[in-house]
C-alpha cells in the first residue's frame, strides 16, 4: 500500500511501466468505469468526491463535467499539461514518474463525458515527456486498455499528445484551444465556456494533469474515502510545489488541512542558511504575496483559509522569501515574466504589463520615487478587473500586495499590525 | 515542389492522421517543429509550403512563428542553451550562473559563441524550479533538460561537442 494517491512512485518503484501499474490495481478502475458504469454515474462519483480542479482554479471537477452541452457531438476532453507558471513543477514530475495514472485518469474522464478522441495538451519544452507518453499511449493499445471497442463494449477512446510551443498564456483553457486548433494562443471572450463551446466548437472539458491523476483511485476506493483525506472544505490531497529560498526544494504531496509551517520547515528542511522567513506566495509568480508571521504559518492548508488570508491556495505552488530578497526586485521578477507572457490581445494587460515593466525596474535600480511608486500601485489598480483572461489579474497581484503588505520595503512606513 | 513535403511525407501523414480531416490547421504548430528539425530554424520558403500542405494563409503560419517563442526565424548556434532566470531559478542562483556561463564563453545572452557552436539565451520558467540553476538545450535531437547545473559541469558538456566534432546527432522524432 502506498501513503500517497499522486506521487505512488515514491513508494512504488517502476510504477510506470504497465505490469508494475496494473498489478497495482491499474486499469480497473477504467475497465469498471466502461462496462458497468454509465457516465453520469461517474460523473456522479467524481461530484460526490469533493474533487476541484488542481490547475489553479480550483472549479469542482465533476460539476463541469456535468455541464456537457448533450445536444452537442462530438464531445472532446483536453488534458492541461502547458505548466508554466513560475513556482509550479508538479505536473511534471506526475507524467514522468507516474504516467499511467494520469492516463487511466484522462481515459476515464473521456468515458464520463462521451469523449472518444481526446488530447494531452504538453508546453513544448515538454517535448521528451510527450514522445514518453507516446510511447505509453501505444503500449496501452497494444494491450486493449485504449482503442476500439474498449473491454468488449463499443467504446472507443483514442488519446493524441499535442505540443505547444512556448507561450505561458496557453495553460489558460480557451488560449490553448485556440493553439490546438493551430492559432495563435489568445483567450476567448467567454461565455460560452468549454463545455458548451469548446474544441473546434464542440463542448469540452479541459483539466489539469493532476486533477485526472485523483482520478483512478477515487474510482477504486470511493467517493468517501476520497473525501475523508482532505477537510470539510478542501477534500482529498494535494501536491505543492515547494521552491525559492528553502534547504529541500521538491514537490509534496500533504493532505488538505496541513500547515504551511509542516510544508516549508518539516518537509522543505527550513529556510537557506537559516535565514528568516519573510515571505510566502502560496499559487506561484501570480500570489497575493503573504507575509510569513506565525497566523499564516500555522493556517490551514484549504481553498477558503487562505482566501481568508488574502490570497489563493492556486495551483500549490508555494514560492518561499527569506529576509535576504527585497520585494522591489520580486516584483520586478513578476511583472517581467507577465509583461514577456501577455498574449496582446486586451489593453490593459498588453500596455500594463509593460509599463509596469518599466517601473518596476525603475524602482529597483534604486531611483525610486513616492511618485513613482504611486503611479505603480495605479497602473497596477487600473488594471485589476479589466482584463480578458486572468494574467493581466495575475500580473498585479504580486505588485499590489507587495506594496500593501511590506511598505518598508519601498521607502513607506511600515504597517502597525506587523 | 513542396520540399517538407517529399522530405517527409511519413511524419507529415502521421502528424495529419492526429486530427479530424476537416481540422488539419490544427497539424501547423506540429509542421513547424518538423519544418524547423534539420536547420534549427524555419526557412521563408517552409512557410508557404506548411500553408500548402494545410490550405492556409502563409501570413498565417508566419503568425505563429512570431507568437511563440520555441519557433525561430533565424539562424543560430547549433545548440540553444535556454537558461531559466525567472524568479525562483533566480532565488537559487540562475542568474549568477547566466553571467558566469557566457563570461566563459566569451559572449552576451542572446549570442553566438564565434564557433557557431553554442547560443546562450536568457528564457522564461521552464517548470523546473526546484533544481535551478537548469536550462533546456535545444538542438537537432529537439529539446532536453538540465537541471542543478554549474558553469564547470556545463563548460565540459560544450567542450565535450567540440572535441566529437561537428554536432550531427540522430534525430528521434
Amino acid at each position: 500500500m502506498s501513503k500517497y494517491v499522486l506521487l505512488r512512485h515514491r513508494d512504488i518503484p517502476n510504477i510506470k511501466d504497465l505490469k508494475v501499474y496494473q498489478d497495482q490495481g491499474g486499469f480497473e478502475a477504467f475497465k469498471k468505469a466502461v462496462t458497468s458504469l454509465d457516465p453520469g454515474q461517474v460523473t456522479d462519483i467524481v461530484k460526490a468526491s469533493g474533487l476541484r480542479g488542481r490547475g489553479g482554479a480550483g472549479f469542482p471537477t465533476g460539476l463541469k463535467w456535468s455541464f456537457m452541452d448533450q445536444g452537442s457531438w462530438p464531445h472532446y476532453v483536453v488534458a492541461n499539461a502547458d505548466e508554466s507558471e513560475p513556482g509550479t513543477f508538479k505536473d511534471r514530475e506526475i507524467i514522468e514518474e507516474n504516467p499511467l495514472q494520469f492516463l487511466e485518469g484522462v481515459a476515464i474522464g473521456s468515458y464520463a463525458v462521451g469523449a472518444q478522441l481526446t488530447y494531452i495538451y504538453l508546453r513544448g519544452e515538454f517535448w521528451q515527456l510527450a514522445e514518453f507518453l507516446d510511447g505509453k499511449i501505444n503500449e496501452l493499445e497494444k494491450e486493449g486498455l485504449l482503442g476500439e471497442n474498449l473491454f468488449g463494449t463499443d467504446y472507443s477512446l483514442k488519446i493524441h499528445t499535442h505540443l505547444g510551443a512556448g507561450a505561458y498564456i496557453c495553460g489558460e483553457e480557451t488560449a490553448l484551444l485556440e493553439s490546438l486548433e493551430g492559432k495563435r494562443g489568445q483567450p476567448r471572450l467567454r461565455p460560452p465556456f468549454p463545455p458548451s463551446y469548446g474544441l473546434y466548437g464542440k463542448p469540452t472539458v479541459i483539466n489539469n494533469v493532476e486533477t485526472f491523476t485523483n482520478i483512478p483511485l477515487i474510482l477504486e476506493k470511493g467517493a468517501d474515502w476520497y473525501r475523508n483525506l482532505g477537510t470539510e472544505d478542501s477534500a482529498g490531497v494535494k501536491v505543492f510545489s515547494l521552491s525559492g529560498r528553502v534547504k529541500k526544494p521538491g514537490n509534496y504531496e500533504l493532505p488538505f488541512g496541513s500547515t504551511y509551517r509542516e510544508l516549508i520547515f518539516e518537509h522543505g528542511g527550513g529556510i537557506l542558511n537559516d535565514a528568516q522567513i519573510k515571505a510566502i506566495m502560496p499559487a506561484g509568480a501570480s500570489s497575493a504575496i503573504l507575509r510569513a508571521n506565525d497566523k499564516v504559518l500555522d493556517t490551514p492548508l484549504e481553498y477558503a483559509s487562505i482566501r481568508k488570508l488574502g490570497s489563493d491556495l492556486g495551483s500549490g505552488s508555494v514560492i518561499v522569501i527569506d529576509e535576504t530578497i527585497s520585494m522591489e526586485w520580486v516584483i520586478k521578477k513578476t511583472v517581467d515574466f507577465f509583461n514577456h507572457e501577455s498574449c496582446g490581445k486586451c489593453t490593459p494587460c498588453r500596455e500594463g504589463t509593460y509599463w509596469m515593466s518599466h517601473l518596476t525596474r525603475q524602482i529597483y535600480s534604486g531611483e525610486e520615487t513616492e511618485e513613482q511608486i504611486q503611479l505603480l500601485y495605479d497602473v497596477a489598480s487600473n488594471i485589476k478587473g479589466k482584463c480578458l483572461c486572468a494574467l493581466g489579474e495575475f500580473s498585479v497581484m504580486g505588485v499590489l500586495t507587495s506594496i500593501d503588505r511590506f511598505p518598508e520595503d519601498f521607502g513607506r512606513e511600515p504597517n502597525e499590525s506587523d | 515542389m513542396n520540399d517538407l513535403l517529399s522530405k517527409y511525407p511519413k511524419e507529415i501523414k502521421k502528424i495529419l492522421a492526429k486530427y479530424p480531416s476537416e481540422q488539419k490547421r490544427s497539424a501547423v504548430m506540429p509542421l513547424l517543429f518538423l519544418a524547423q528539425r534539420k536547420e534549427g530554424y524555419i526557412r521563408e520558403q517552409a512557410l508557404s509550403e506548411i500553408g500548402q500542405i494545410l490550405n492556409i494563409q502563409e501570413t498565417e503560419v508566419a503568425s505563429l512563428v512570431g507568437f511563440y517563442t520555441l519557433f525561430h526565424d533565424g539562424k543560430a548556434g547549433s545548440y540553444r542553451i535556454q537558461v531559466c532566470t525567472d524568479l525562483c531559478c533566480a532565488l537559487r542562483g540562475s542568474e549568477d550562473f547566466l553571467i558566469g556561463l557566457c563570461e566563459a564563453l566569451e559572449i552576451k545572452p542572446g549570442e553566438t559563441t564565434q564557433d557557431g557552436l553554442v547560443t546562450v539565451e536568457e528564457v522564461k520558467c521552464l517548470a523546473a524550479c526546484d533544481k535551478a540553476p537548469m536550462y533546456q538545450l535545444q538542438g537537432k535531437d529537439g529539446i532536453s533538460y538540465h537541471e542543478n547545473c554549474s558553469v564547470e559541469n556545463t563548460l565540459e558538456m560544450i567542450e565535450g561537442w567540440r572535441e566529437s566534432g561537428a554536432p550531427e546527432q540522430e534525430e528521434t522524432r
